[in-house]
């Protein structure tokens, strides 16, 4: 149990620092660690496939196309937009509101109701994959539509409309 | 778990560690030795017989020499950069099961560090981090050639990661386990996976290839055009992790290929031997068999490397989803149908 409040406290001790890195690199690099503490929560929860895919795809390759966007474009200070203060006091005030309102909600709903699996080993990739495969194959099926439709629209966008070249 | 467990784990480790570092050591010493062979020359032959201290030699100067870190650098990240390259390259021997369990008196030992049942996923994982330590130090380096070569090595790396995924699917879909012990297991008698799946193997090694960097796929150093790539600006050791990084990365990637395609520890004749050379000395022999073939596997690396020329950069991204990608969705296919009418 003290291993996962350790942990805890070091992902929600990342992701602050994600919002308040200056420079938007170290704000990424922050991020990688903060998937990072999240496979190990995982790891916790006997969650080996997902602790793994979440280790390759979120820091392996979403992260690094993010830190391969930001290291082309050229964020300088003179080009950092400036907001009038009125702006800026407008925020802090809607993002305090919204805060009472998370907290009153989150309030009224009262303590959670821990699920106990029915099989504690569920994460392994064997039971995972009988369960995706048996009970959730329509979801999952729909799903892979689903990402098939947004690489399809991805390509679209990324070919050049040659009508309006010539 | 016991204390001499823990003990014994401890010391795998170090011997696994030790290993791979003086095998990185002297893939330099082979690969200038080599180069020299293919290119009619003598190679280095200055420090020892034949040159064989060279590395040592090597290693004393890059320590020895200044260490600079740019004005304009991002200093901190600027020394992330080699340790998180030399560390990815270190921790993926972890899963790679070196030999079947030698037994002495009433203790049976492993000699693999951990057989975790998402083994490869674990591997796949290392490589996909391995590109952070050349494109933060790209980055911290504040030089447009470094810039340049770390996003050519982060494009590189995701392109050629997604070939080499699914060509370990159609692997996965034969051995039906993620696990590398089982799967080194599994080719005992010649029941070896590149039998199974040449074509897997054949898009895995050119994937393996591009992930390490080396020549035809090493335009992140690429010096005709981007004056030394990521490690323009490094000096001393730190340069000398990065390209440590590389050697051991090779060593870990032929380890892997050896393990998954072919056979592992597993040669011909394995029982007989076993028999004849006892609990202990029969699965070290093994081990020997599958450094064999690692050392097989790096003189490859080197061969093409002094043989084949360096692509060109959009030759390179064409191969990677034009080709190796169709090829490796085609033997997933494949093999779906071959499993399908076998069964």
């Amino acid at each position: 149990m003290s291993t996962f409040y350790f942990i805890a406290f070091l992902s929600i001790f990342f992701s602050i620092l994600v919002i308040s890195a200056k420079n938007p690199v170290h704000s990424i690099l922050y991020l990688i660690l903060t998937f990072f503490t999240f496979t190990i929560h995982y790891i916790l929860m006997n969650a080996q496939f997902l602790a793994i895919v979440n280790f390759i795809v979120y820091m392996g390759a979403i992260l690094v196309l993010f830190l391969y966007t930001l290291m082309l474009i050229n964020l300088n200070k003179e080009s950092e937009p400036v907001k009038p203060f009125m702006v800026k006091l407008a925020a802090v005030f809607g993002a305090g509101i919204l805060m009472v309102v998370l907290v009153a909600s989150l309030k009224s709903l009262g303590t959670s109701q821990p699920v106990v699996l029915k099989n504690p080993d569920l994460g392994l990739v064997k039971n995972l994959g009988k369960v995706l495969f048996n009970e959730f194959l329509l979801p999952f099926e729909v799903s892979s539509v689903l990402l098939l439709s947004a690489m399809v629209g991805a390509v679209l966008l990324a070919t050049k409309d040659t009508k309006a070249t010539i | 778990m016991e204390l001499a467990d823990i003990a014994i784990k401890f010391g795998l480790i170090i011997v696994i560690f030790l290993i791979s570092l003086v095998i990185a050591m002297y893939s330099t010493y082979a690969e200038r030795k080599i180069a020299a062979f293919f290119q009619d020359r003598v190679g280095p032959n200055r420090a020892g017989p034949f040159g064989i201290l060279q590395p040592m030699a090597d290693g004393a100067k890059m320590f020895l020499k200044e260490e600079i870190i740019p004005a304009n650098a991002t200093g901190f990240l600027f020394i992330v950069g080699p340790s998180l390259a030399i560390m990815t390259a270190c921790i993926g021997s972890a899963v790679i099961p070196w030999g079947q369990s030698v037994t002495i008196g009433d203790r049976v030992i492993p000699l693999q560090v951990t057989d975790i049942n998402v083994g490869i996923l674990y591997i796949f994982g290392v490589v996909s981090l391995g590109v952070y330590g050349v494109m933060i130090g790209g980055w911290a380096s504040n030089n447009k050639y470094s810039l340049l070569g770390a996003i050519r090595a982060a494009s590189q790396n995701i392109s050629y990661e997604i070939s080499m995924g699914l060509s370990i699917i159609a692997l996965l879909m034969v051995t039906g386990t993620l696990s590398l012990g089982e799967i080194a297991q599994q080719q005992h008698g010649w029941h070896w996976n590149v039998l199974y799946q040449p074509l897997g193997f054949l898009l895995f090694i050119v994937c393996a290839f591009a992930e390490t960097n080396r020549t035809p796929f090493d335009l992140p150093e690429c010096e005709t055009e981007l004056v030394g790539g990521y490690h323009t600006e490094y000096s001393s050791m730190k340069l000398g992790f990065y390209l440590f990084a590389e050697y051991i990365n090779m060593f870990i990637s032929s380890a892997v290929m050896a393990t998954l395609y072919w056979g592992g520890y597993n040669y011909p004749g394995m029982d007989f031997m076993g028999n004849l050379l006892g609990p202990v000395w029969g699965p070290l022999f093994g081990t020997f068999v599958l450094f064999m073939k690692i050392f097989a596997f790096i003189f490859f690396f080197m061969w093409v490397r002094w043989t084949i020329p360096r692509f060109r950069y959009d030759q390179l991204m064409d191969l990677g989803w034009k080709v190796l990608i169709p090829l490796a969705i085609a033997n997933i296919v494949l093999t779906g149908i071959v499993i399908t009418l076998l069964k």
